[in-house]
């Protein structure tokens, strides 16, 4: 076996090594429920804004603490605290991927990632309003 | 029915276009092809007249669409689905190619035109090569002419069409105001355009000169994979193994320096422009660019050892053949949809998946069997490399960026995963670490190995020449990097002190990647700069990876949150303050190094961007300067910021802000009330932050009898205030007597959001002042701060990696003339 056979055996068994050791620190995607279930454990849960629900943050007292309930699929809600300024579309977002940990009686968020009706797709309701208003316009 | 107001001429033009594209790439393939398989010359010959006058009319036909598409949206034809989605009336020129290539179908036809223009050149320039290569380029070209073709089969739509009028698009069939007697279900008024007076507008956060350059030099490195792609191919097919090296290298070259330079300009942007708080986040996005340029480079250095001394022949061949390959890969991660909810900027679906997944399998497959069943007869030498000479550890070297590249596409591919196994697997908590944590350590082999592979030589080295040479380059960088490390307060200890360690000597590996080549074009080539294309290439590649490392591990934040208006973190109260500061307009806040005040805001004057002035002031009073970062708010309906970022460079690092977050207006109506308290001239009130005194009151009667009446007045409440800040304020809320009428003119205190109203005067010159505590009336930003220092060895390093690439195409290009 030629030496660079054995150096070619050698870091791809480290790839490999670090692919799985990769996938031992990899996360899952949970519902609110599950994430429940483990507290303390770093999880990914695809929920959406609580409207009913008041969101709290206040820029001026402290920009760092922002505070909502986030519903899922299932209709479980729980309360979500994001401890960085408030994502501004947060309320016109249409989905959240929430990325933290259940802790006691909140999901102590670290990164919320938001999907938005945004540009790339159709914006029906944009361009619904565009359209409406040019009618409302016109008719004047 | 005829609507009126539509322009259905280019929409008609582009469409014919597109179908003609579509057939002539065809020809051309086919053409092209029966030239490469006919042994008999003078056939081949008349195949290759055919298929370069098909590949012209293909030229010509997506110039053509290119040209229409673009008239549409310069005209603002809003009949077109195209031009009303991602344009405006109000849109910038400059920004109209940027919409352009917002959407899919452009960007699919910008990656088109280049495969065009490359096209033309291979004719050119590749002479018995080109009938197998262009098979491959025309074949490419048909499959990306389909994507925007926009035609139905049994119900399949093939393509996605850039001239579909709005009326066919659905966006209108849910708008009864445009459909007669308003109910959906009867045809459009055929007066609907009147309606349709503007478009959706490009994204805000795109109307930058970033995605106007950055895109066309992206795609045009997309597109130049190919190349050395279809070269391999061309071998095997023709099998003539080798021989095809020589003209694909400079393409191999030429891609690698593209390639490179599109991906770093995206890096810039958001670096720039965006405010993701840094160039580059491991987001799926960028991960799918950044790992075919890794191959090509991989590619580019099996080649030049293949050149040199026959081996690596294979790896070669792999090595092109995956670069186009995860191009192909890369398309389908951001297009498809996949990436929903991983990534914060891939597109979205287009409904286009089986199409795009065909468009890969038809490309990996084939090659990928065609060159394992060819595997045996590609040559390869059966001597074992040496371990002194420069092919093996170059080897290694490429194998360590190819297995690199191949670790991290397996990592950002989790979600194609979940979708074949039905797994719900995650990114980790930490996904920036968990790509830093390995490729720390492939940066230490790389920047060693890039730094001494020039000073061995092909075949084997003897040690005594290899120290003698390197001996110098080698004392040198000790020095420079003990320096670096001793000085430089390398401290990123967030991640422990293993991660710290190999941090400290990856920046070694990269200064020692710098100085020793830097060196060599001096010892190995004698100042040639026609040879040291190779050494500048690795100089600047030394300094990506020093500025990277630096930049990353030095990065500091600034608005760690210690102005006095926010102390309360809440319950938790061992939570690290927080990354964002909220700067109340007037009111100097602490940041760090810095005083940094909120001066004043500015509107753009056309669209809804402004502009907030914040001043930074050293402490030691060194230094003062004015950022400037703006954001959009609310535009065009859609609620919400979007913020651009402002920088101050220096020439060792920047300071960089972007405001992340503003008072809404809307949602702060001031519903506090006054509260009435009765006090004497040198009497005080308690409000939550601080203290009032009356200094004294003044009341005028001399005022105008034409506004004020006959008995008019002038009450004036002088009012000193002291803050708990240490500020203090003087206000003058007055109170009007005119004509019978008592009218308060209250006073602000902005910084202090205390509004106070003088509402009665008595008798006894005793006043009721009302005070009223309230948010509302504060005007504050809310901001995030870095420090990145050394970012400007990152893009220099670019630069010049990008020149010393070209530096060695030209000379190649020159050799093969000669040849």
């Amino acid at each position: 076996m030629k030496k660079i056979h054995i150096i070619l055996l050698v870091l791809i068994a480290a790839s490999i090594a670090v692919l799985i050791s990769f996938l031992k620190t990899a996360t899952t995607y949970d519902t609110i429920e599950t994430a429940m279930s483990k507290p303390g454990k770093f999880v990914h849960v695809i929920a959406k804004l609580d409207h009913n629900q008041p969101i709290e943050y206040d820029a001026v007292n402290n920009p760092n603490y922002l505070s909502f309930t986030a519903v899922d699929s299932l209709g479980k809600s729980v309360k979500v605290v994001y401890r960085n300024a408030k994502p501004d579309n947060l309320e016109s977002s249409e989905r959240l991927v929430l990325q933290g940990s259940y802790k006691e009686n909140h999901f102590e968020c670290k990164t919320i990632m938001m999907k938005c009706p945004s540009k790339y797709k159709d914006d029906m309701k944009a361009a619904e309003k565009n359209i409406q208003s040019a009618v409302d316009n016109k008719q004047y | 029915m005829n609507y009126i107001g539509e322009h259905l001429l280019p929409g008609q033009l582009g469409n014919f276009f597109i179908i003609l594209s579509l057939v002539a790439s065809l020809v051309a393939t086919f053409a092209y092809f029966n030239s490469a398989r006919s042994s008999i010359e003078n056939d081949a010959l008349q195949w290759k007249k055919l298929a370069r006058y098909a590949f012209v009319i293909e030229t010509i036909s997506v110039f053509s669409v290119f040209i229409i598409l673009f008239y549409i949206i310069y005209n603002h034809l809003f009949e077109y689905h195209y031009a009303w989605k991602h344009s405006s009336l109000s849109l910038e020129f400059k920004y109209m190619l940027a919409c352009f290539w917002e959407g899919q179908e452009g960007s699919f036809l910008l990656w088109s035109f280049w495969h065009c223009v490359l096209g033309l050149i291979l004719i050119n320039t590749s002479k018995k090569w080109e009938a197998p290569v262009m098979t491959v380029i025309s074949f490419a070209q048909f499959c990306l002419a389909t994507m925007i073709a926009g035609l139905y089969f049994f119900g399949w739509r093939l393509g996605s069409n850039p001239f579909e009028l709005l009326r066919n698009s659905g966006v209108l069939d849910n708008a009864p105001a445009l459909h007669i007697n308003f109910d959906t279900t009867q045809a459009l008024r055929p007066d609907y355009m009147a309606s349709i007076t503007d478009g959706n507008d490009l994204n805000p956060l795109l109307q930058n000169y970033w995605m106007v350059i950055h895109p066309p030099v992206l795609f045009m490195g997309f597109a130049s994979t190919i190349v050395p792609f279809a070269f391999v191919i061309a071998g095997l097919w023709k099998k003539n193994f080798g021989e095809w090296t020589k003209p694909a290298l400079p393409w191999a070259l030429f891609s690698g320096a593209v390639l490179g330079v599109g991906i770093m300009m995206g890096a810039a942007w958001a670096y720039e422009s965006l405010t993701f708080g840094g160039y580059w986040a491991w987001d799926p996005v960028e991960n799918a660019s950044l790992v075919p340029w890794m191959v090509m480079i991989a590619g580019i250095h099996t080649l030049l050892i293949y050149k040199s001394t026959g081996h690596s022949l294979r790896a070669t061949h792999l090595f092109f053949i995956l670069s186009f390959s995860l191009i192909l890969y890369s398309t389908f991660l951001t297009r498809s949809g996949i990436l929903g909810d991983s990534s914060v900027h891939a597109f979205t679906d287009l409904g286009m998946n089986w199409q795009l997944l065909a468009f890969l399998f038809v490309f990996v497959i084939p090659s990928l069997l065609f060159f394992i069943s060819s595997y045996k007869q590609i040559p390869a030498v059966k001597k074992e490399e040496d371990p002194s000479s420069r092919e093996f550890w170059m080897f290694i070297g490429s194998l360590v960026f190819f297995l690199s590249a191949i670790v991290i596409i397996s990592k950002t591919s989790l979600p194609v995963v979940n979708k074949i196994f039905g797994t719900k697997i995650a990114a980790p908590a930490d996904p920036e670490f968990s790509y830093n944590g390995i490729q720390v350590y492939v940066s230490i082999i790389i920047g060693l190995l890039t730094a001494v592979s020039q000073y061995l030589k092909y075949k084997e080295t003897s040690g005594k020449f290899f120290w003698k040479k390197i001996l110098l380059p080698t004392l040198a960088s000790f020095v420079i990097a003990a320096l670096i490390l001793a000085f430089g307060n390398i401290d990123y200890n967030k991640q422990g002190v293993l991660f710290q360690g190999s941090i400290c000597l990856a920046i070694a590996c990269s200064v020692y990647a710098v100085i020793a080549n830097a060196a060599y074009i001096w010892l190995g080539v004698k100042g040639s700069l026609k040879l040291s294309g190779g050494s500048i290439a690795h100089v600047g590649f030394g300094m990506v990876l020093l500025g990277i490392l630096i930049s990353s591990s030095k990065k500091e934040i600034l608005s760690y949150n210690t102005s006095g208006i926010a102390m309360n973190f809440g319950q938790e109260s061992k939570e690290k303050t927080g990354e964002n500061l909220t700067l109340v307009k007037g009111l100097q806040s602490d940041m760090g190094k810095y005083w940094v005040t909120y001066e004043s805001d500015s509107a753009h004057p056309k669209k809804q961007l402004w502009f907030y002035n914040i001043r930074f002031k050293r402490k030691d009073g060194k230094e003062e300067f004015v950022l400037k970062p703006n954001a959009f708010v609310n535009y065009k309906g859609n609620e919400g910021l979007m913020a651009n970022p402002a920088s101050k460079h220096y020439w060792d690092h920047d300071v960089f802000t972007y405001i992340t977050s503003l008072p809404n207006p809307e949602k702060q109506k001031d519903t506090t009330t006054f509260q009435t308290t009765r006090l004497n001239t040198g009497d005080s009130l308690f409000y939550s932050n601080g203290f009032v005194i009356v200094e004294g009151l003044n009341e005028n009667d001399s005022v105008p009898k034409d506004i004020f009446g006959d008995n008019g007045k002038l009450y004036e409440a002088s009012l000193k205030i002291y803050s708990k800040t240490g500020s203090i304020y003087t206000v003058v809320p007055k109170l009007a007597f005119a004509k019978e009428n008592f009218l308060a003119i209250p006073d602000t205190i902005t910084a202090e959001g205390l509004v106070l109203q003088l509402e009665k005067v008595n008798a006894d010159k005793s006043i009721e002042l009302g005070t009223k505590e309230s948010s509302a009336v504060l005007q504050y930003v809310t901001l995030k701060a870095y420090k990145f220092p050394f970012i400007n060895l990152l893009w220099l390093g670019v630069i010049i990696t990008a020149t010393g690439i070209i530096i060695s195409m030209v000379r190649r290009i020159r050799l093969n003339k000669m040849a």
